[in-house]
């Protein structure tokens, strides 16, 4: 087992893990952080996305020692109690989900992608969510999403 | 028409609990002591089994069950009496690669999985066969002793009179189409975590579309009564028919582990399991030759499909009558024949998927119909112009040479939307060609139906529960899996009751306490689970009518709720609160309990698989859809940059959701039509992760626009129809017809993937020029 360290939503936690264990288990299971999905395992859906220290991260992709001294940011920690964040405001809004199950990592890697570019285009926005699968909107409203989060949270 | 909430703009019901990440889905749940299952799964694609050791695996310390097909004693399941040729684990002999062979529990997944490699078992190798053209000839290995031709599902029907309407047709082509291996792709890997409790019940959490379906699995199979098998719905991550609709290995095996050990018991398929195991569309091949006269009219369709079936048969038999049955509509079409083969092969088993059945057949002739139209020389739009099935005068109804009737039908308002918007009006306008890449537009003018019916029980039910704060409760076992009906249905119980979109809350399916449904499948939600909420919740207004009725001494037509406040029509001053009227209504004398149920009775024809004779459901859509793309004359690769679908479902009840469903439908069209396949050699899947097996992502999505055909269907609550899966069949056809525009060439299997584009234009010497 390995001790480790992380900040998640702003609480800090000291944990023992195995050291094979990934972010995603760690999350969903120690911390009973259940948000954020596990779609493949293996870093191609999205599903999983997560905030670490500023960066968007595929968390089935990190092992749970390399996250020791990390803030880690996951869908529950967004909202400020009953308020929601502009980009959640705005999927709720818009309509930019179906079957929720990749929700969570669309927003969080919308969180990433406005925090580095405020106002992205088309094509940066595309290019932003290009990790993230969904099967069930086509995307329209997804896209749609992001413009009015990005409208909302520069007001 | 003057509705309060029904055609407005709101929130999913679910939206807040999904954009909190707080909507749990089957994977969420968990027990104290529950254990883990992991199924053992076959090496090979077709082999006896002649021993299955166990010993040591159960020898493993943290290993509480180990589960064989034994434990299930012979029981099986499938879509007719005829055709239950599935067990729950591999029973005796192995068909498809990854059947399931043995299931463990054990204390954690690391230990389950391990134990499942010390599990010993001896086949005896057969040949296969993997494609259902071979696998039909004499001498094929043979994969079910019941069928010893292997084929799974037969049909022939015959309307008109085919030949001698070839004989008189100015113009008859022959083409050979085909669809590729597709799955429904969702991101949740089928999930369950089952509790067999000691007075004897079942209770899982299972992440079904269908919980019904799973309610009678589970019945059947641990012989217990139907009252005894509790299915709770949690969130699901999506379901498009196949895997979700049925049940899976884990599931049989949790709840087999469960009743052995007294634990709860939890498996999670992985994605991989998932794309190799699990159900998907048919592959199918479709012959077809059509006769046209010299203006282009069609004269008759001969269409012979061949599906690769996998190794059981499923819902086979619906698969191979949709196919068939839709052959009469969109386009006015007075002879046609057809011969319908599912074939059992060595590879994972084929089923329902989003555009069941239909998507093949309609590509295939709509595509078909262009050709004809070029010989023509006719334009393609004109080409379906003149063919197109007419909107019938309300109070009649277009009957099809098999019988199916149309109430409503928009085709050609949708195809004109098309003809009139500059996308199609424009396009010699647009540019042709930029650096290596050719543009070109295309169309299609497609038809699905809705409502769609099965067999055995068929009606979807609601009951509504007034609460005496004047808010409801709104109970059905309709399956929201994403699609948004939980929304639709809070919709229609607050429009008939009058109250506030908010105030209406929906449970989630429990078998336990939600009426018994069908399922989610077909296009059927809206419509049935629509009208018998409609029903429920004017038993309920009805209660509250005559209570207000007798409050304020008037009749009770007079009175009148909307937006939760009770007035009378004729002295508009004379109003309450929907609260102040629920809590007279609830304790008036020795007090009432308001409650009102309904169930659905649109389309109560029986299918007749015999002759393919009458309606599969209630009501058909109608998608017209263009197309603009560039192919990449050196590369052949394709990029869509827009969609325009006219949609006639009859009216859209949630627009946000029924654009939200074309949206996703046509982009999962699109996905089969250029992107999607599983490449499956002698049996073994060789794209098994989302990263080969090639979704449209982000960066693959054109500009899609929606326009609205407003038919008003008298089979549909507020006149509305199907919505998803038809610009799911709209999609293929007028993305081969925009690649046909750009290079001149008629691309007749799917997907058409660079590699078939580059190769197409090399013989066509047209590469790189
Ligand atoms: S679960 Fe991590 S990328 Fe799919
Ligand atoms: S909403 Fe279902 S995968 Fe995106």
């Amino acid at each position: 087992m390995k001790e480790i360290r992380i900040t998640v939503n702003g609480k800090p936690y000291e944990l023992s893990v195995r050291p094979w264990a990934t972010l995603l288990e760690v999350i969903r299971e120690d911390l009973g952080l259940t948000g954020t999905k596990e779609g493949c395992g293996v870093g191609e859906c999205g599903a999983c996305t997560v905030i670490m220290n500023g960066k968007s991260v595929n968390a089935c992709l990190v092992l749970a020692p390399e996250a020791d001294g990390k803030e880690i940011t996951t869908i529950e920690g967004l909202a400020q109690g009953e308020k929601l964040d502009p980009i959640q405001q705005a999927f709720y809004e818009i309509g930019g989900l179906q079957c929720g199950f990749c929700t969570p990592g669309m927003i969080m890697s919308t969180k990433a992608l406005l925090a580095e570019t405020p106002e992205p285009t088309d094509h940066e926005i595309r290019k932003g969510l290009e990790g993230n699968f969904c099967r069930c909107t086509g995307y329209t409203k997804i896209f749609e999403s992001v413009r009015e989060a990005s409208r909302k949270s520069r007001r | 028409m003057d509705y309060a909430v029904i055609g407005t703009r709101v929130p999913r019901v679910d939206a807040r609990e999904k954009v909190t990440g707080t909507a749990k889905y089957a994977a969420d749940y968990s027990l104290p002591g529950m254990l883990w299952c992991k199924v053992l799964r076959s090496p090979v694609v077709h082999a006896k089994i002649l021993n299955i050791d166990t010993s040591k695996a159960e020898r493993l310390p943290g290993v509480k069950a180990v589960i064989t097909a034994k434990d299930f004693g012979g029981w099986t399941w499938g879509f007719m009496a005829t055709t239950r040729d599935e067990p729950p684990l591999a029973m005796g002999k192995v068909r498809y690669l990854h059947e399931g062979i043995a299931g463990v529990a054990a204390i954690d997944e690391e230990v389950a999985e391990a134990a499942t490699e010390l599990i010993k078992v001896d086949y005896e190798e057969l040949p296969g066969v993997f494609d259902p053209e071979e696998a039909m000839k004499p001498g094929a290995p043979v994969i079910h002793d019941y069928r010893p031709n292997n084929v799974s599902v037969e049909y022939h029907w015959n309307y008109g009179d085919v030949e001698k309407a070839f004989a008189e047709s100015y113009i008859v082509r022959e083409d050979r189409f085909s669809t590729g291996r597709v799955t429904k792709g969702y991101l949740e890997p089928p999930a369950s975590l089952a509790y067999y409790d000691p007075s004897g019940s079942i209770t899982v959490w299972a992440a079904k579309q269908s919980p019904y379906f799973h309610y009678r699995h589970l019945a059947a199979c641990f012989r217990l009564p139907l009252s005894k098998v509790r299915v709770v719905q949690p969130y699901i991550g999506g379901g498009f028919g196949g895997t979700k609709n049925d049940s899976v290995a884990g599931d049989f095996c949790a709840v087999m582990a469960s009743k052995k050990t007294g634990k709860p018991v939890k498996f999670i398929y992985s994605q991989e399991e998932e794309l190799m195991t699990s159900k998907r569309r048919h592959a199918m091949i479709t012959y077809s030759k059509m006769g046209a006269t010299k203006d282009g009219l069609l004269t008759a369709v001969q269409a012979k499909v061949i599906a690769e079936g996998g190794g059981y048969t499923a819902i086979g038999p619906l698969s191979m009558y949709l196919a068939g049955a839709s052959i009469a509509i969109p386009y006015k079409l007075a002879n046609f024949k057809y011969d319908g083969y599912r074939v059992f092969t060595n590879n994972p088993v084929c089923a329902a998927m989003r555009g069941h059945g239909i998507t093949h057949t309609r590509f295939a002739h709509d595509l078909q119909m262009e050709m004809i139209a070029e010989e023509l020389g006719i334009d393609f739009m004109e080409m379906r112009l003149r063919n197109a099935i007419d909107n019938p005068k309300p109070g009649t109804v277009y009957r099809t040479v098999n019988d199916v009737t149309l109430n409503t039908c928009g085709m050609k308002e949708a195809l004109t939307a098309i003809k009139e918007d500059p996308i199609w009006a424009e396009r010699e306008h647009a540019p042709k060609r930029v650096g290596s890449t050719s543009f070109g537009v295309g169309i299609s003018g497609t038809a699905y139906v809705g409502g769609a019916r099965q067999l055995g029980h068929q009606s979807c039910a609601a009951v509504i529960r007034l609460c005496e704060d004047g808010t409801a409760n709104l109970l059905t076992g309709a399956t929201d899996c994403g699609q948004g009906s939980d929304t639709v249905l809070c919709m229609i119980a607050a429009e008939e009751l009058g109250m506030k979109l908010d105030d209406v809350v929906i449970k989630r399916v429990d078998t336990a306490y939600t009426p018994c449904d069908p399922g989610s499948y077909g296009s059927r939600v809206t419509l049935l689970a629509g009208q018998a909420t409609q029903i429920a919740a004017a038993e309920v207004r009805k209660q509250l009518a005559e209570a207000a009725a007798k409050t304020w001494n008037a009749k009770p037509e007079e009175i009148q709720i909307r937006n939760s406040v009770v007035s009378l029509k004729s002295n508009p001053d004379k109003s309450m609160t929907l609260e102040n009227l629920a809590k007279i209504a609830s304790y008036s004398g020795s007090g009432a309990v308001i409650m009102g149920k309904g169930y659905s009775s649109y389309g109560l024809e029986p299918l007749d698989f015999k002759t393919g004779a009458g309606n599969g459901g209630t009501s058909y859509s109608f998608t017209a859809q263009a197309t603009r793309l560039g192919v990449d004359l050196e590369t052949g690769h394709t990029t869509v940059t827009d969609f325009l679908l006219a949609h006639d479902c009859g009216r859209p009840l949630n627009p946000i959701g029924a654009e939200g469903q074309n949206e996703g439908g046509a982009v999962q069209g699109l996905g089969q039509a250029i992107y999607e396949e599983f490449i499956i050699d002698q049996g073994h899947t060789r794209n098994s992760t989302f990263l080969d097996y090639k979704m449209p992502r982000s960066t693959d999505i054109p500009d899609i626009r929606i326009i609205d055909i407003i038919t008003d269907d008298p089979n549909g609550p507020y006149g509305a129809k199907e919505a998803s899966e038809g610009s799911h069949v709209s999609a293929p056809p007028s993305v081969m017809s925009a690649i046909h525009d750009a290079t001149g060439i008629w691309f007749k299997e799917q997907p058409v993937t660079p590699e078939k584009i580059v190769k197409a234009l090399k013989e066509a010497g047209k590469w790189g020029k």
